[in-house]
């Protein structure tokens, strides 16, 4: 199919699971698309797809936030004295 | 070519747009998300896939000399096509298929400045459903492995004062307080970074919009950490492909001579039993 275009383009920073993120949504025809990146380092965490711009960021801000919860800060051991 | 943006290896989504149709030009989609090509993409664009596509699916390697050839074959492309790369990520993929073109010989590859996501937050055109080119016979030529970094060259790099190394992953990997970007899984056993290699994180070579900064800024970012012309210079990353959009910036917008990318990187580096790792 031709003659579509990206419409309703937005870009906004947010923060989940203690992570900032950075959340990009967008129509396509009838379809609304978001996709999530961790912003550092930029890597795509999450996607959603819907008939609603609020659908679509539902279902990847909730991916999203399942896989963030899931990233451990390492501690490195103290060397015993 | 006329109308690329000043940098004869970036050309704009304008000239795209104007010019993505021509009979010399092939554009073609590759992305981290490997389902966005199928929401819709530029117009005639095919989709590679890095998962299958752009690699050895047996072997952890780089594409086959002869997958590679069946693959711009099936995408109509011949030695003299013109090919434009974008992708999602700032180009992420994009640079990665750059960077085995150019160890396969292609001479004219360039990247869309600004990726997929440039095109969508200009609300230019979008097709969905997959072109079918007329398919070609492809020859590539022998690889050119002085593009890529192998283990035993990166160990040799320790002890080489004119080799630098070049870490792109982000400050908490550079460090060790993560072992894998926030939501993806840990693929590595150690974190933390080659000894000596400075960190320049690879998003810095990009604008909000995704562009490339200009040459001055990173020629000074660049610069600034002692990563200079006149160094052999090895980038590194996770697993290679953020790595390769800095050796993109490097050789090709910069115009550095002796630059590869350690496409092993840190999944394998972090899990060699007896590597050496620094942190912080």
């Amino acid at each position: 199919m031709t003659g579509l275009r990206s419409e309703e383009f937005s870009e906004r920073r947010l923060e989940v699971a203690g992570w900032p993120i950075n959340v990009v949504t967008y129509r396509v025809g009838e379809r609304y698309y978001c996709t999530v990146d961790n912003v550092s380092p930029g890597a795509r965490v999450a996607r959603g797809e819907g008939a609603s711009k609020e659908e679509a960021e539902e279902v990847a801000l909730e991916k999203a936030t399942r896989y963030l919860s899931q990233t451990r800060r390492v501690v490195t051991e103290e060397p015993v004295e | 070519m006329a109308g690329s943006s000043g940098e004869d290896v970036l050309v704009t989504t304008e000239w795209v747009a104007k010019h993505g149709g021509d009979a010399d030009v092939r554009v073609v989609e590759v992305d981290v998300d490997t389902a966005a090509y199928g929401q819709g993409h530029v117009p005639g664009a095919v989709g590679w896939n890095w998962t299958t596509e752009l690699c050895d699916t047996v072997v952890r390697d780089i594409a086959p000399k002869e997958k590679l050839e069946a693959l711009l074959g099936r995408a109509g492309i011949a030695p003299d096509t013109t090919i434009v790369l974008y992708g999602d990520n700032n180009n992420w993929f994009a640079a990665w298929a750059f960077w085995q073109l150019k160890i396969y010989g292609h001479a004219d590859v360039r990247i869309m400045d600004g990726g997929r996501k440039k095109w969508l937050a200009e609300g230019r055109e979008l097709e969905t459903g997959t072109p079918s080119p007329t398919v070609t016979t492809y020859e590539a030529k022998a690889p050119d492995m002085a593009l890529r970094a192998f283990l035993p060259e990166v160990q040799k790099a320790l002890v080489d004062a004119r080799t630098v190394l070049v870490d792109v992953r982000s400050p908490q990997e550079f460090t060790g307080e993560i072992l894998a970007p926030p939501g993806l899984p840990e693929t590595c056993q150690r974190g933390g970074h080659i000894p000596g290699a400075k960190s320049i994180p690879w998003a810095r070579a990009c604008n909000e919009d995704g562009t490339f900064r200009s040459r001055e800024e990173l020629t000074a970012l660049y610069g600034g950490a002692g990563v200079t012309p006149d160094r052999d210079v090895i980038a590194y990353c996770r697993i290679g492909e953020r790595s390769s959009h800095t050796w993109f910036v490097l050789k090709y917008l910069l115009g550095f001579e002796r630059v590869r990318n350690y496409d092993g990187s840190w999944t394998e580096w972090g899990n060699l039993v007896g590597a050496p790792v620094e942190k912080p």
